[in-house]
C-alpha cells in the first residue's frame, strides 16, 4: 500500500510539473509577442508605445534567455508565486483564491446534482421492466451531452427567473441564487455519469454473483442495489474523477451566464485582457484540481476494491 | 470530451481483447453495402432524422441562400423583435433582422470552425498515437506521458489559453479547440494501432519482408481507422459545443458576423421580452450535435453488431 500511495504521488507532482511547462510554452512562446498582447490588451497592436513595451518587457523578465525565464517562472511557481496579474496588479495567487470559495460551491452543488441525476437516471432504467419507461429514461442523457449548456441556463433562467419569478436570475446571493447556475453545470455531467453508471449496471446485472444472490433468495432491489450498484459503481467514480476538470472548466461559460462572481468570471475576464500570467494561474489551478481529485480517487479505490492494491503490488515486484 | 474514452478508461491493454476481423469485402459485394446501409438507416427512425439534419446543416454551410432570400446582415428597423411566424420562422432580432436567415449563414462560420477543429485533432492526434502505437518504446513512454499532460488540463482551460496566445477570430478559435482534442485522438489511435500490430495477417506480411512502411499503409492503418472515425464524428459534435461556447463567451468572429455562440449571445440581452432570439439558435445547435452523435453511436457499435 505505501509503495502504491508514494508511486501515485510522484505521478501527481510530475503531471503538474509538465502541465505548468506545457502552459508556459503555450502562453510564451506560441506565435505572438506576449508584451505586446499585454499591453494592447487585445486589440489590434499597432500602435503601442515602444518605451512602454521595452519597461513591460524587462518588468516580467522577457528580456532575458528563454531557458533563463523559465527557471525563474517555476523555482517562484513552486514556492506559490505565479506573478502579478497585468490587468489588476494583484498577486495572481491571491486573485484565484479570492475567487475559488464561490466557484467550489457551485461546482460541488453541481457535482451532488449530478451524481444524483445520474443515478436517479441509471438506476431505474436498469431496474425497471417496461420498455417504454427504460428507452424514455436512457434516451436523456444523449440529450444531456449534446445541449450547450450556455443555452441550458439562458433557458431556465427565462423560464424561472423571468416567466415564473421562482428564482433569481443573476448574481451570488445565497441558495435560491445557486439552484440555477448548479443545475445548468449539473446537467452534462449527470448526462455522462448516467451513461457510463447504466452501461456498467447492466454489466454486473448479468455476472455471477448476482444469479447467486439471487439463487439465495434476496429480493430484487436488495440484488440491484447492494449488490450490483455497489460494483457498478466503480467506473462511475472514475468518470467523476475525470468530469471534475471539466465542473470547473464549466463555471466560466456558467458564471458568465448568471453573472456570477468566481474563479469562471476571473477566466473569461483574464483571457480578454490577454493577462498572461492570470491565465496561466488558472490553466495550472485547473490541472492541479484535476490531479489531486484523481489522486484522491486512485486512494480510495483499493479501499473499495481490494484486487487494485494487490495487483499494481504484484507488478511492481516483478519489475 | 468523448463519451467512448469515458467508457474505457483502462489503458489500451495490448492484448486480444477484440479480434481484428477479415479485411474490407472485396468489390462484387460493394452494391449490396449500399443497400445494407440503406436499410440499416431507413429502419431507425431517430437514426434517419439525424443524416436528413446533418445533411441539411451541411447544406446550409455551403449554400445558404437553398433555405432563406432574406439578408442575414442587413434588418428592416420598423420590424424588430417580431416573433416567429410565416415570413420570420425565427423572428427578428433587435435590428429588424431575420433570425432563421442568421442561423443558416451562421452554419457557415460554425461549421467550418468545427471541421477546421476536428481536422487538427484527427490529424496532430492521429499522428501521435500512430507513431507511438507503431514505434514503440521510447518513443511510445514520451507521447503517452506528453499526452496524459494534456488530458489533465481541462479542455476549455486549454482552449482559453491557447486563445489568449493566439487572439481572437474563428479560425483561432477552431484551432485552439482541435489542439485541446488531441489527446484523446492520440490515445485512440495508439489503442488501435497496438491492437492491430499483433494480428497474424501484419505478422505475416512482415515475414513475408514487407518493409515497416508497407506494413503500415497496407495493413495496419486501415484496420486501425474505424474507431478514429467514430471518435471523429464524437469530436464533430463535442467541437460545435466547445465553437459555440468559445464564441458565445466573445472570442469568435466580430459582431456583425452570425457565428451560432455569438447569435445566442446577443440574443441574452433580450431574454426578458423576445425568448426566440436565444431558443431558436440554441435549438439549431442542439440539434446538429444531436444529430451527430446519433451518427456516431450508429457507426460505434450498431452497424457492426448488426452483421
Amino acid at each position: 500500500m505505501r509503495r502504491y500511495v508514494i508511486k501515485r504521488l510522484a505521478q501527481a507532482v510530475g503531471v503538474l510539473w509538465a502541465a505548468y511547462t506545457v502552459s508556459f510554452l503555450v502562453l510564451n512562446w506560441l506565435p505572438g509577442d506576449p508584451v505586446t498582447a499585454m499591453a494592447s490588451a487585445g486589440m489590434d497592436s499597432g500602435d503601442v508605445d515602444p518605451a512602454r513595451l521595452a519597461a513591460l518587457r524587462q518588468e516580467y523578465g522577457f528580456d532575458k534567455p528563454a531557458p533563463v525565464q523559465y527557471a525563474e517562472h517555476l523555482g517562484r511557481a513552486v514556492r506559490g508565486d505565479f506573478g502579478d496579474s497585468v490587468s489588476t496588479g494583484r498577486p495572481v495567487t491571491s486573485t484565484l483564491a479570492g475567487a475559488l470559495p464561490q466557484t467550489l460551491q457551485l461546482t460541488g452543488a453541481a457535482l451532488l446534482l449530478a451524481v444524483v441525476l445520474g443515478g436517479g437516471l441509471a438506476v431505474p432504467a436498469t431496474y425497471t421492466s417496461r420498455r417504454w419507461l427504460r428507452q424514455l429514461l436512457l434516451s436523456l442523457p444523449p440529450l444531456g451531452v449534446s445541449v450547450p449548456t450556455f443555452w441550458v441556463g439562458l433557458l431556465l433562467v427565462e423560464t424561472f427567473s423571468f416567466r415564473l419569478h421562482w428564482l433569481p436570475a443573476f448574481g451570488n446571493d445565497g441558495f435560491t441564487g445557486l439552484v440555477l447556475p448548479a443545475l445548468t453545470l449539473a446537467v452534462p455531467t449527470g448526462a455522462q455519469i448516467a451513461q457510463v453508471l447504466a452501461k456498467s449496471l447492466l454489466t454486473a446485472l448479468g455476472q455471477a454473483y448476482v444469479e447467486t444472490a439471487r439463487a439465495k433468495g434476496a429480493g430484487r432491489w436488495r440484488v440491484h442495489l447492494r449488490h450490483a450498484l455497489r460494483n457498478a459503481s466503480l467506473p462511475a467514480l472514475t468518470v467523476v474523477g475525470l468530469l471534475v476538470g471539466q465542473l470547473i472548466a464549466g463555471s466560466v461559460v456558467v458564471e458568465t451566464v448568471f453573472s456570477r462572481d468566481g474563479l469562471g468570471r476571473v477566466t473569461a475576464a483574464a483571457v480578454t485582457a490577454q493577462d498572461i500570467p492570470l491565465v496561466q494561474g488558472v490553466v495550472v489551478f485547473g490541472a492541479l484540481i484535476f490531479v489531486t481529485t484523481n489522486l484522491v480517487i486512485d486512494l480510495v479505490y483499493p479501499l473499495l476494491d481490494p484486487r487494485i492494491v494487490v495487483t499494481s503490488d504484484r507488478k511492481a515486484a516483478l519489475a | 470530451m468523448s463519451q467512448s474514452l469515458v467508457d474505457d478508461p483502462a489503458e489500451a491493454a495490448p492484448g486480444p481483447a477484440r479480434p481484428v476481423a477479415a479485411g474490407p469485402e472485396p468489390d462484387p459485394g460493394h452494391r449490396v453495402e449500399v443497400g445494407r446501409l440503406l436499410r440499416f438507416v431507413v429502419r431507425r427512425p431517430g437514426l434517419l432524422l439525424s443524416v436528413v439534419v446533418l445533411v441539411l446543416v451541411v447544406l446550409a454551410s455551403f449554400v445558404p441562400g437553398l433555405f432563406t432570400s432574406q439578408d442575414p446582415l442587413k434588418g428592416v428597423p420598423s420590424q424588430n423583435f417580431r416573433g416567429p411566424s410565416g415570413s420570420h420562422w425565427f423572428g427578428t432580432d433587435e435590428l429588424g433582422r431575420d433570425v432563421f436567415s442568421r442561423v443558416a449563414h451562421g452554419a457557415q462560420l460554425s461549421l467550418k470552425a468545427t471541421l477546421i477543429a476536428v481536422l487538427v485533432a484527427f490529424v496532430v492526434g492521429g499522428l501521435l498515437g500512430v507513431v507511438a502505437g507503431f514505434v514503440g518504446r521510447w518513443a511510445d513512454d514520451v507521447l503517452m506521458r506528453f499526452v496524459d499532460v494534456l488530458l489533465s488540463i481541462p479542455a476549455l482551460f486549454m482552449s482559453l489559453a491557447l486563445v489568449t496566445a493566439l487572439g481572437y477570430g474563428t479560425v483561432k478559435v477552431a484551432v485552439a479547440v482541435g489542439i485541446a482534442g488531441v489527446a484523446g485522438f492520440a490515445r485512440v489511435a495508439r489503442a488501435e494501432v497496438l491492437r492491430v500490430r499483433q494480428a497474424v495477417f501484419v505478422e505475416a506480411s512482415r515475414a513475408g519482408g514487407a518493409r515497416w512502411y508497407s506494413v503500415l499503409g497496407r495493413h495496419v492503418l486501415p484496420h486501425a481507422a474505424g474507431p478514429v472515425i467514430v471518435l471523429a464524428t464524437l469530436d464533430f459534435g463535442s467541437s460545435i459545443l466547445a465553437v459555440s461556447a468559445l464564441s458565445f463567451l466573445g472570442y469568435g468572429a466580430p459582431p456583425p458576423a452570425p457565428e451560432w455562440g455569438t447569435l445566442i449571445s446577443d440574443g441574452r440581452n433580450y431574454l426578458a421580452n423576445a425568448w426566440w432570439l436565444t431558443a431558436l439558435p440554441g435549438l439549431a445547435i442542439a440539434a446538429t450535435v444531436l444529430a451527430a452523435n446519433r451518427i456516431a453511436r450508429a457507426m460505434d457499435g450498431e452497424w457492426s453488431r448488426q452483421r
